[in-house]
Order: C-alpha cells, then sequence, then structure tokens
C-alpha cells in the first residue's frame, strides 16, 4: 500500500498552508507529497508549490472556466485512482467543502471539515474540530483510508519558500464526465473588502442600531482606535444589508480574534459568540442588563450605544493622545 | 415534483453546559430541535409544492424520539416522515449512506433538499455528499431558487462570488439560511399531522456494511473564562471605568 499526501485547493494562499502540513504528514510516512493544478497549463505556479514543499505537481489541463465540484471531484478521483493517495487534504473555502463532501462519497471515503489540527495518534490521523457553536472540540480519528480532511485559511503556517526544491511536474488531460448542472453566472458579492479576520480592534453592531446611518457611531469609535475595523453580527448584513458580507461575524460569517472586541447592541447569542469568542478583550454595550453578551465579556456598560459610543469615543481620544 | 429533505434533530447548542470536573459538554437534559437551517430546507420544499404539486418526504436519522420532532415538520407541511434510528456505531459516513440508501428506496425524486449544514456540528458534508453517492448534480448553498419544470436555478453565496447553476432533475440542493423565513405551523395544522405518516426503517435493513470510518475518540468542552465586570453606574462613570480597565489591560495601543 501507497500512503502518499495529496493537496488541492483551488486558492493559491490556502494551498501553500495545506502544502505546510502535507509536507509534515508526507515526512512521517516517508511518502511524497503531490498537489494539482487544474484549468489552464500553470507552470510557474506549479514550481511556485514546489518552492513551497510539492514534490509532484499534477497540472490536470483543461478548458474549464469556473469551479464546478462535480467536474473537479471527477478529476481527483482520477488522479487519486492513478496515484494512490490516501490522504487527501483539501483548502475548506466553501468550493473545497462541497468538492471534499462529494469526492468523499464518490470514492467512499471517510472526510473531516474544517479541521484545526491534524497528526498521527497511534498511526492513524487525526483531527480536531470545533463542535455545538464552539462549546466543544471534537478529536476524531480515521479507521480506514483514503482519508480525506478540509483545512480554512490561516490555520497551518507555510513553509519558507526555497527556490532550490526538486520536483516534478505532470502535465495531463483528462476526459471529464458531463454533468446535468452548469454554471450560467458568477459575479463578485458586494463587499468593501475589509477583513475582519486580521483586524486587531473590531467595533461589531447589531440589531440596537436603529438605522443605517448610525453605524457612523461605530466608526467614529473605531477611527479613535487602531485597527479601523466595523464587525457585525448576522442581521445588519444578512437581512438589513446595512452592511456587506466581509463584516459579518459568527458561527456562518467569520470567526475573528482580535485582541478587543467592542460589541455593541448585539445581544450575543451562541451563533455570534462562536465568531469572537477567541477574542483577547471582549466589551459589552447594551441597554438591557440581562442581555446574555454580559456573560461572554471581559467589561460592560449596561447602557444606550448612542450614549455610550459617542461618549467612548471621546474619553477614548484623550486617553490615547 | 417530488421533493425528500434531509432534516436532523439536534441538541440545542445554546443551552449546552461544560462539565467543570469532566470538561466534557453535558448532553443530557438538553431540549432538542430540527437544526434550524434544515427548517429552511423544508420551508423551501414546500414552497416549491405550492407551486408545482407533488409530495414531500422528510428523512431523518435520529433517535427513537426523534419521531416528536418529524411531527413538526409534517405540521409544516411535508407529508411524509422517515426515521432512521442509528445504528450503535454511526459516522458522518454511516449517515450520508443510510440517507442515501432511504433515497434510493423512495426512488421516486426529482429535488433532494438539505440544511447547508446542520447547527451542532456545522460540518456540512452530508448533502454533497449524498449527491457523490447517488452521482446526481449539486447546487449548494443555494439563497434562492427558481423551479421551473425541467430546470432549476440556484443563486449560490460561494463566500467571495455570487454564483448562479442550473441544472436539469434530478438535483441535490443545499440551501442557506437566508433562502426564507421557516413557517410556524398552527394548531389546525399541528393536530391535522398526527394523521400523515411516520415510517421507521431500520439502519440493517438499508446497509450491509455498517463499519464507520471515522471514530470520534474525544470531546473536550471549551468553557469561555471571562472577567464579567459589569459597569451599571451613570454612562459618564462607567466609560471612564472601561477606559482605565482597558488601559491598564494595554489594548488600546
Ligand atoms: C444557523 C444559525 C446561524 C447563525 N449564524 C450567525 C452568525 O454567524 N452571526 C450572528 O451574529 N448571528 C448568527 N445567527 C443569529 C443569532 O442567533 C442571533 O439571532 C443574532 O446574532 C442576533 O443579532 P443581534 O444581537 O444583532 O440582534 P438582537 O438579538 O435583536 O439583539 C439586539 C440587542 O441590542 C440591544 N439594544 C437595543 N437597542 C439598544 C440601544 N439603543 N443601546 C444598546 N443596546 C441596545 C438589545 O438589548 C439586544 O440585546 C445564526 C442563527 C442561526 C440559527
Amino acid at each position: 500500500m501507497i500512503y502518499m499526501v495529496l493537496v488541492f485547493s483551488d486558492n493559491r494562499n490556502l494551498n501553500i498552508e495545506l502544502l505546510s502540513k502535507g509536507s509534515e504528514l508526507a515526512k512521517e510516512l516517508g511518502e511524497k507529497l503531490t498537489t494539482i493544478i487544474i484549468g489552464k497549463s500553470d507552470e510557474e505556479l506549479a514550481n511556485e508549490y514546489i518552492a513551497f514543499g510539492a514534490e509532484e505537481v499534477y497540472i490536470a489541463e483543461n478548458e474549464i472556466e469556473f469551479f464546478k465540484s462535480e467536474e473537479f471531484s471527477d478529476i481527483i478521483e482520477k488522479i487519486i485512482n492513478e496515484t494512490n493517495n490516501n490522504y487527501i487534504l483539501i483548502g475548506s473555502n466553501k468550493n473545497g467543502k462541497e468538492l471534499a463532501s462529494r469526492l468523499a462519497g464518490k470514492i467512499d471515503a471517510g472526510c473531516i471539515i474544517d479541521c484545526s489540527n491534524i497528526y498521527f495518534k497511534d498511526k492513524k490521523i487525526t483531527a480536531e474540530r470545533t463542535v455545538y457553536s464552539g462549546n466543544a472540540i471534537s478529536i476524531e480519528q480515521f479507521n480506514s483510508l483514503p482519508a480525506i480532511l478540509t483545512v480554512s485559511s490561516k490555520v497551518f503556517d507555510p513553509l519558507k519558500k526555497d527556490e532550490k526544491n526538486k520536483g516534478n511536474i505532470v502535465k495531463k488531460k483528462y476526459d471529464i464526465e458531463k454533468s446535468s448542472s452548469k454554471i450560467i453566472n458568477v459575479k463578485e458579492m458586494q463587499s468593501e473588502s475589509v477583513n475582519v479576520e486580521d483586524a486587531e480592534i473590531i467595533v461589531s453592531c447589531g440589531r440596537g442600531f436603529k438605522n443605517k446611518e448610525d453605524i457612523k457611531y461605530a466608526n467614529e469609535l473605531a477611527d479613535t482606535l487602531k485597527g479601523k475595523t466595523i464587525g457585525c453580527s448576522r442581521p445588519i448584513a444578512a437581512d438589513l444589508k446595512w452592511l456587506s458580507e466581509d463584516h459579518w461575524i459568527g458561527l456562518s460569517g467569520h470567526k475573528v480574534k482580535p485582541k478587543l472586541y467592542i460589541a455593541a447592541g448585539i445581544s450575543g447569542q451562541i451563533q455570534h459568540i462562536a465568531g469572537m469568542r477567541d477574542s483577547g478583550i471582549i466589551v459589552a454595550i447594551n441597554k438591557d442588563p440581562e442581555a446574555l453578551i454580559f456573560k461572554s465579556a471581559d467589561y460592560g456598560i449596561v447602557g444606550d450605544l448612542y450614549e455610550v459610543l459617542p461618549k467612548l469615543a471621546t474619553a477614548l481620544k484623550n486617553k490615547i493622545s | 415534483m417530488n421533493i425528500i429533505v434531509c432534516a436532523k434533530d439536534v441538541v440545542d447548542a445554546s443551552e449546552m453546559k461544560i462539565d467543570s470536573n469532566t470538561n466534557k459538554p453535558i448532553l443530557e437534559g438538553i431540549s432538542k430541535k430540527i437544526s434550524d437551517i434544515d427548517k429552511n430546507a423544508i420551508e423551501e420544499a414546500i414552497k416549491i409544492k405550492e407551486k408545482h404539486g407533488g409530495k414531500i418526504t422528510a428523512i431523518t436519522v435520529g433517535t427513537p424520539d426523534s419521531k416528536e420532532r418529524i411531527k413538526e415538520l409534517l405540521a409544516m407541511g411535508a407529508d411524509e416522515g422517515v426515521l432512521i434510528p442509528y445504528p450503535e456505531k454511526y459516522d458522518y459516513h454511516i449517515v450520508s449512506k443510510l440517507l442515501a440508501e432511504a433515497i434510493k428506496k423512495i426512488n421516486e425524486y426529482d429535488i433532494i433538499i438539505c440544511g447547508e449544514a446542520s447547527t451542532d456540528f456545522f460540518s456540512g458534508q452530508i448533502g454533497p455528499k449524498i449527491a457523490g453517492l447517488l452521482n446526481i448534480s449539486q447546487i449548494t448553498y443555494a439563497f434562492n431558487l427558481n423551479v421551473e419544470k425541467d430546470k432549476i436555478i440556484g443563486e449560490r453565496n460561494m463566500g467571495e462570488n455570487s454564483v448562479t447553476t442550473e441544472s436539469s432533475y434530478p438535483v441535490l440542493v443545499t440551501v442557506t439560511k437566508e433562502i426564507n423565513e421557516p413557517r410556524l405551523p398552527s394548531l389546525m395544522e399541528i393536530l391535522g399531522a398526527a394523521n400523515k405518516p411516520i415510517h421507521e426503517w431500520n439502519a440493517d435493513s438499508l446497509l450491509n456494511d455498517t463499519n464507520t470510518k471515522i471514530e470520534t475518540i474525544d470531546i473536550k468542552g471549551i468553557s469561555m473564562e471571562r472577567k464579567n465586570i459589569v459597569f451599571k453606574d451613570n454612562i459618564d462613570d462607567s466609560v471612564t471605568k472601561l477606559v482605565d480597565s482597558l488601559s491598564k489591560d494595554g489594548v488600546l495601543g
């Protein structure tokens, strides 16, 4: 049996992070690390992957314009059959999650989504993942191979790039099974290009804000602090659309860990907490003294955010200057 | 249109406490409910049925008492329920296999709808895994669906992009919470649901090989320790105290 490790993401940065973990696992197994590029033949990218740890790069050349799970899983299945890879790491963006799951169904493999850690325990591949809205970590172990695991961005650090690395590039064309679905439109989501995941300080807005214009109070507070990033609860992005989805924090939004998180007019439901529980210091501003958010906060002010935010901005400005 | 909805019966994680001695989540005594996004799946199925007619079957792999929650789905508008009690050992793989086999047994279906993920484990693999097992096309993360006689068009939230995908039938769809607002059944509908059938299918009758591929070897609770200092005085004093505390904690620079 061959125990090779295969890595795939359609996102370059994420693929490079996976290569780092993949190469650690491959070393432990004493086996080869392979990665795949699907689409245009991009040798520059292939060489970059080699510099980041890949020993073999498959380029599945084809005319596919947009990602589609049916086609991508078909190609990866064929490569797995050719190469006997048994440990498959896939980038956990949305494309990757549906791809990994479909592939697991096709090749009859176990699959663990959104691993926060991966290692061998008793010679079996083992992964940790967050469950119950952040209340627990589940440690799961494969008792069969192949094993498919997905990992989000920023879980693993990339290896140092080494241009001297040597690797093999294999170019191939695969016949793709026709599927009965087609992509008819791709458009960019409305976004304000904020990156809450990297923010050091976040001021986050909830339903306690009465109008879209009032978000300015959060902005004014954020402006006095370094970091200047605005976040929000689900209803503000999903229902009211006062802010774009890149601000959305929580179980179905972004996971953040700033050193300071200020939640204004947010009730503190578990699905929101799931996205910010790893923050350094958490501050809650809520007019309801019984609000759940105070249980998840280091400091809280019971009061009307319309009064508290401007006063807090002024006080912080005086303190910092 | 024959529609199958896969709905999970989950513990309500918002009620969950961590046992401070064992550092394990306490699962006993927590109320259970149909996973939120699976209710969006049922709601979408009902809307499709209202427009095109047909039949909705809801399948749950669950515990014997999941029947109580399946009744809610019937009250909302599903026509029949299927309960597959968990076999002694199970994992994501067994659950998706059981669902796929149950779907094959039902045989007549155009659309299978799942929530994008269940609220307890939030893994989101069951839907696309079923599509892979049945080798049918998939439309994931749909926040809008347009169902026509011979094709379905879904607008999908793929993070950076919104992707519109079209497919013929049969198709597997996963929906997001944004797709609709699940209805609350009326008392009449709740009473009426008592007459709708809930079939119980045994795991053994659906699967020959019930070996799991993944074993959960431990679950560790994460308790969140916070200072929980709440300033309730007049706002000016509260603000001053807060700024002093933040400054002492060194998070302002
Ligand atoms: C499957 C699922 C996934 C979800 N994912 C997410 C997610 O990713 N992120 C997320 O945030 N939510 C998520 N939710 C929704 C979550 O359960 C809550 O509904 C949501 O977080 C509530 O948002 P909120 O706190 O802004 O609003 P509310 O719960 O309405 O709270 C508003 C708060 O503002 C306070 N308030 C009102 N006026 C003022 C004022 N003038 N000054 C000060 N305080 C005031 C109120 O006391 C109240 O506490 C999810 C839910 C489900 C079921």
